[in-house]
């Protein structure tokens, strides 16, 4: 198209009181899309993207092939259990009769998918900035948040087709290799965590394009994406305990110390790989009821009680409302952030 | 859509139909009311003013640039000459003080502005992994410029800047020089009516130089282009500007053609330059004794070596003229042996040390 079509919403732009009748004077915003599509064809020719493509599939696949023979074995005893393919993602194998078991391949995704997120926004804005292209590229007909947005869309386009392709991979090896066919629920759940990862991967997504904003060297900027990453994935569970022990220590009567507990859960899930994991947990396994530890001693009791039983999809959807909610607040947040210090800085360095 | 060749057709059968640039110049002249015909200047300001905190990065700037021109900004490093030109991109918002470019403010609308203004960033930069072509082509996308018509304006403004040869080579393998020619080709894709550039020959080699001048004077004369240049290079400002801004610390202290501002700056001290190569300090000193006693001549001045020239320094100005008539008939009557006499034209080195020192003696409200 041209820029002879007029723009929709461009007449209150036209605050000067003259008429937009000459077409020269319209102009279509969608700059963004045009920056998404060069941006995302970059990510596409990267060697990142063949890397991290590489990484997460081997990621994904070791443990399936470990994973293989108790799955055939699981299946022919249960054909009843309605999510035999659902192990696909979360079973962890034993590598053969050593006793060593690996994580299964949802838990390899939690670990690794942030790196996707950091790694195709670390660089982005600080990286124009080091090239000497920003000038250049505010200074083409486009809004300047456009550049930003663009950058952004672009991001999410290429972790979109990352995470399907590894959870197709996935599917494909059950499909093929064991011979076990999902459910329309099992698919439901799977594309239920599917989207629920690609979340997870926008909030480090949007974390990498803050601080490309925020930090004027790349390698700066990735260095404290990668230590932030690390931080939280390795070492956040044992910092939120720590502080979960101090703030509320597990003494008193049984009852205290369950609503104790229940609090350092609560702390524990400040951090975003938490709230990831317990939502997976929820939605790749029907028999998880509850992600929450119970606050009372009573509840304990219940919980002791409950006959287990597999929750439908709406059940373990509603179960990790409050995690998707969280989560696409702080990448809100991130991205706000980013956006709002971008649109204020100087063009100059 | 028929195939045009040249420039100016193009404009009319592509993505600006709505008119030419003269038939937007009337509309424009008519907005604005006033019976006022004549055509208004694509680059204005107004007591432009931008402040950093304490720091004054320009201070009530008010220059026109008339459609048809080159206009040299010249100023050190720091003087406000990038900061000027991000006001009028609409890239910076001015503190105080109205730009009009093409007619419309750039703070206020700066996607018509950048639509129709070409810029070469100081130190402009592309993407390494992309080739001369691709990255021009984007250009072209961001400015919705369609595929065939982008596709002939990208070879044709390749060729300008002497780039076919490496155009489809990724960026990252040119030189500074040739990263430079390509900025110039950026800013000329969406074919501008006004030409922005930030030093623009700065790292380009001397052979390089005198094609991009060229290439500049071309495009003003067969565009009517309004090209706004801003360099701490003299000479070359000097060779191709029809007129000059001179900038020292955010202000403009003073403006005009070449002879406009030797008359304002100079000491209406005019040069001759006459050729007596002597072999023994006892002909220099003839020499000397010659030239001084010519009316007119406030000082003569030696050459370092005996086969250069003369130089004598005449006051009034106006007497340089009749100075060389009597340079010629004093050789005549001597007969000492001329080779040469030529007036020097002003240097502008001279003119813009001159302004900037009175601009730092405080004078720098009366020059304006």
């Amino acid at each position: 198209m041209t820029a002879d079509s007029p723009a929709v919403g461009e007449g209150r732009r036209h605050a000067e009181g003259e008429t937009p009748s000459s077409r020269e004077r319209s102009v279509p915003h969608a700059g963004w899309m045009v920056v998404a599509g060069k941006e995302f064809a970059d990510h596409l020719w990267s060697a990142r993207f063949v890397v991290l493509l590489f990484v997460l599939g081997v990621a994904a696949l070791i443990p399936m092939y470990f994973a293989a023979d108790t799955i055939r074995s699981a299946a022919s005893q249960a054909s009843a259990v309605s999510s035999v393919f659902l192990y696909l993602f979360t079973l962890a194998p034993n590598v053969g009769t050593s006793g060593v078991q690996l994580p299964g391949a949802w838990s390899f995704v939690a670990i690794v998918a942030p790196l996707l997120g950091i790694a195709f926004a670390f660089d982005s804005v600080n990286g124009e900035r080091a090239n000497g292209t920003l000038p250049r590229l505010l200074s083409q007909p486009i809004y300047r948040d456009d550049v930003i947005n663009g950058k952004f869309a672009a991001g999410l386009a290429v972790i979109g087709l990352v995470l399907t392709f590894v959870v197709g991979v996935i599917a494909a090896f059950g499909v093929i290799r064991l011979g076990i066919v999902p459910g329309a629920e099992e698919l439901l759940r799977i594309t239920i965590w599917l989207l629920l990862t690609f979340l997870y991967v926008s909030l480090w997504l949007a974390f990498g394009l803050l601080l490309s904003v925020l930090i004027r060297r790349a390698a700066t900027s990735a260095l404290v994406a990668f230590g932030t990453w690390l931080l939280l994935t390795f070492f956040g569970g044992l910092i939120t305990q720590l502080i979960g022990g101090f703030v509320a220590p597990q003494v008193g009567t049984p009852d205290q110390q369950a609503s104790a507990l229940s609090l350092q859960q609560t702390i524990t899930r400040l951090l975003p790989d938490t709230l990831y994991r317990e939502a997976s947990a929820a939605i790749l396994s029907p028999q998880v009821a509850s992600v929450s530890t119970p606050a009372t001693l009573g509840g304990y009791e219940q919980l002791a009680q409950r006959i287990p039983s597999l929750q439908s999809l709406d059940q373990s959807v509603l179960l990790i409302w409050p995690h998707v909610i969280t989560m696409l607040a702080l990448t809100a947040a991130c991205f706000a952030i980013a956006y709002i210090r971008f649109m204020r800085q100087e063009v100059r360095a | 859509m028929t195939a045009p060749s040249t420039r100016p057709v193009r404009k009319r059968t592509g993505r600006r139909s709505a008119g030419s640039a003269s038939d937007r110049r009337d509309r424009d002249a008519s907005r604005h009311g006033g019976g006022d015909d004549r055509p208004r200047a694509p680059i204005r300001t107004r007591s432009l003013t931008k402040r950093y905190g304490e720091l004054v990065a320009v201070d009530h700037l008010s220059l026109e640039v008339q459609a048809g021109e080159i206009f040299g900004l010249l100023g050190q490093n720091g003087a406000g000459k990038t900061t000027t030109i991000l006001m009028l991109l609409g890239l910076t918002e001015p503190t105080e003080g109205q730009a009009r470019v093409v007619g419309l403010d750039p703070a206020r609308r700066p996607l018509e502005v950048k639509r129709r203004v070409g810029y070469l960033p100081d130190s402009v930069g592309f993407y390494g992994d992309l080739s001369g072509r691709e990255n021009l082509r984007y250009t072209a996308r961001l400015n919705r410029i369609s595929r065939d018509l982008a596709h002939r304006t990208i070879d044709e403004v390749l060729e300008q800047v002497g780039l076919s040869a490496r155009a489809d080579d990724p960026t990252e393998t040119y030189s500074r020089g040739m990263l430079q020619r390509l900025g110039i080709a950026d800013a000329l894709v969406k074919d501008p009516d006004v030409l922005i550039l930030d030093e623009p020959t700065a790292a380009i080699d001397p052979l390089g130089v005198a094609e991009i001048l060229d290439l500049l004077r071309t495009l003003v004369r067969d565009r009517g282009m309004a090209i706004l240049l801003s360099s701490h290079l003299l000479n070359q400002v000097q060779s191709v500007c029809d007129r000059i801004g001179i900038f020292a610390a955010g202000r403009l202290i003073g403006q005009g053609t070449m002879s406009e501002l030797a008359h304002r700056f100079g000491d209406d001290t005019a040069h001759v330059e006459a050729g007596f190569p002597t072999d023994s300090a006892a002909g220099a000193e003839r020499v000397r004794e010659v030239l001084a006693a010519i009316p007119g001549v406030v000082d003569v001045t030696a050459p370092r070596r005996p086969q250069d020239p003369w130089v004598v320094g005449v006051r009034p100005a106006g007497d340089e003229t009749r100075v060389r008539r009597s340079i010629l008939a004093a050789a005549a009557s001597t007969g000492l042996d001329l080779t040469s006499v030529r007036p020097l034209p002003p240097s502008l080195e001279e003119i813009y040390r001159r302004a900037v020192e009175k601009a730092a003696h405080g004078h720098a409200r009366d020059v304006r």
